[in-house]
């Protein structure tokens, strides 16, 4: 639905260069939701502005629903009728909500319509329609001014799909907003995606944005995207920074040679008792460091640091028979033990 | 001087400075409105991005601005008499006022237009918006309590801009003052001109604050809206429908009490 292609963006100002994307690739399927993270100045919200072209791109390509954005900006820094018709079926949320205060919450949400020329009667049909979706039927003549973060951004999400767009972008849509409103409105953008099978692109500093409603993710870190893949893919993939980030386990080795592995359980190998298996079958005797089940993008996720005593050339056998099982297996190195190799790590722990 | 006297001359004066005043403020809001929005979409970053354009209308403002009033009355004469076929009254005197007050009005839009927040100009052209929908659905809009100080402003700069209009025949209460109360020595005539001016302009100035200060109230943005200069006593009910949530508003309610 949305594919960049070596998508670059270098800002110049007095001679000094800036490179906020560095050659992004990056595609989103139809209907799922697709979460970008990284830290302030990784380059996510220059990429969220380069997919509807509020930023132009240095180089490379934006495709959205089969149309060749940049192929339809020209060359004038300024807007041409097409792109303008195209980014009407893009639908944009941002973290500052950017209502006008000037107007209702209902004329607010008719914006995009009378942009887009629909009669009168029609719009506020379809703003009250939508604003009904959000759950906002009886703030249509409230100001902005009036509501709470959370109803604002419910406003600007009833507003950014008055054009009737298959794609929404979200711009740190919750990290304005305290936690609970955070899930209301995360919950609000799943319900919206799986009833209108919206697909949705959304970028954030936060994880459990990420953890509660994306199928896919994508690490960014310095214009760059380091990590991307579905939850699962990326949940199987050893050393993933993004899995480790998403579904973090603590626990110190508790001597100098011992071993410490992080097994993740999921799917079908979640219901196997391998730990025990192990156990028996190798005569070890394994120690449980942490653990904890979640759900992540809507799998049950198990993940479990253990201890094995002796170093981890005693232990080759034990640890392929858990790979065996259709486990992801990752060896935590004592050196790298204390967590700090990732920079979202640090991240989340704020 | 009786006050049977000076009645029909006060009243004369009166609906001259109003006259004079009305049409020049129409024409300097009808003018600066559109030069101040320019000024803000050619500089630098702007929509109409155009270096060359914004200095050259930022420059003509800047000259129009520190132009004396009386100077620029007599350098436009000739303007004014291929305008309104005379160089002498009430009409006469409206050419240069309205002039003199549209780079005046500009800059005051410039600034009430360069506080719209960004983030709502980036909404409107991710909805699809161009420039001209941006202009009215969003800078004018949003800009409009602060537009209406700065035409109330301006009013009450063309009102003591009028004054000097005495000097081409136009009437109106500042002539008065001078030519009675100065040089004829009717100290009565002229405190009476002085009494009516301070009520126009309190009025007027009243109506322009009590005009922002409805619509934003409205509209809520988040800073504290302006406070009515001629009430001194600003009671606590009337700052007390802050935006909610905002440090800035609570604290100036917290100085009151």
């Amino acid at each position: 639905m949305i594919t960049t292609s070596g998508l670059t963006k270098v800002y110049r100002s007095r001679g000094r260069e800036v490179t906020a994307l560095d050659g992004v690739d990056l595609h989103v399927r139809e209907g799922e939701v697709y979460g970008v993270i990284g830290q302030s100045g990784a380059g996510k919200s220059s990429l969220i502005r380069c997919i509807n072209l509020l930023e132009r791109p240095t180089s490379g390509t934006v495709t959205v629903a089969g149309q060749d954005l940049t192929a339809l900006a020209g060359r004038g820094p300024r807007a041409g009728k097409e792109l303008r018709r195209a980014r009407s079926r893009i639908g944009m949320v941002f973290q500052h909500f950017n209502l006008l205060s000037s107007r209702t919450v209902q004329d607010n949400v008719e914006l995009p319509l009378e942009i887009l020329g629909v009669s009168g009667r029609q719009r506020s049909r379809r703003a009250l329609e939508l604003l009904d979706l959000v759950g906002l039927a009886d703030k249509a003549r409230a100001y902005p001014a009036q509501l709470s973060g959370g109803q604002k951004q419910r406003v600007g999400i009833a507003r950014a799909l008055a054009g009737d767009p298959k794609v929404l972008l979200s711009d740190e849509a919750t990290s304005a907003l305290d936690p609970e409103t955070t899930r209301s409105i995360l919950q609000l953008l799943r319900d919206l995606n799986r009833q209108l099978g919206l697909t949705v692109l959304l970028i954030t500093h936060e994880m459990d944005v990420v953890k509660s409603i994306c199928d896919s993710a994508a690490l960014m870190d310095k214009g760059r995207i380091v990590e991307s893949g579905t939850v699962s893919e990326l949940l199987a993939t050893p050393g993933s920074q993004l899995a480790a980030a998403l579904f973090p386990v603590g626990g110190e080795a508790s001597a100098e040679d011992r071993t410490v592995i992080d097994v993740t359980f999921h799917g079908e190998a979640a219901t196997q008792p391998v730990i025990s298996q192990l156990s028996r079958t190798y005569n070890v005797d394994v120690s449980i460091l942490g653990a904890a089940i979640d759900t992540v993008g809507g799998l049950q996720i198990g993940r479990m640091r253990i201890e094995l005593p002796g170093r981890y050339e005693d232990n080759v056998v034990p640890v392929g028979f858990l790979r065996e099982q259709g486990l992801r297996i990752d060896v935590v190195e004592p050196a790298k033990a204390p967590r700090t190799k990732s920079p979202l790590v640090k991240e989340s722990a704020k | 001087m009786t006050w049977s006297e000076m009645q029909p001359l006060l009243s004369q004066a009166s609906w001259d400075t109003l006259y004079m005043v009305g049409w020049s403020t129409l024409i300097a809001v009808v003018g600066g409105l559109p030069l101040g929005v320019l000024l803000v979409l050619t500089d630098k970053g702007g929509l109409l991005q155009n270096v060359v354009a914004n200095k050259v209308i930022g420059q003509v403002v800047n000259i129009a601005r520190s132009m004396p009033f009386i100077i620029l009355m007599v350098a436009l004469m000739g303007f004014t008499r291929w305008v309104t076929g005379t160089t002498i009254g009430r009409e006469a005197a409206i050419v240069p006022l309205a002039i003199g007050a549209i780079p005046f009005f500009a800059r005051l839009v410039e600034t009430a237009v360069r506080e719209v927040d960004s983030g709502l100009v980036e909404a409107v052209q991710a909805m699809g918006g161009n420039t001209w929908t941006v202009v009215r659905k969003v800078l004018v809009p949003e800009a409009l309590p602060s537009l209406i100080s700065s035409a109330t402003t301006t009013v009450v700069a063309l009102i003591g801009y009028s004054a000097m209009a005495g000097t081409v025949g136009a009437g109106g209460l500042g002539d008065i003052a001078i030519r009675y109360g100065y040089q004829r020595f009717e100290t009565e005539l002229m405190w009476i001109t002085v009494a009516i001016l301070a009520v126009v302009i309190s009025v007027i100035q009243f109506v322009g604050d009590f005009a922002a200060r409805s619509l934003h109230r409205r509209g809520g943005r988040s800073g504290p809206a302006p406070r009515l200069r001629l009430l001194k006593a600003d009671k606590p009910a009337a700052a007390a429908t802050p935006a909610p949530g905002t440090a800035e508003a609570t604290t100036e309610v917290g100085k009151v009490a």
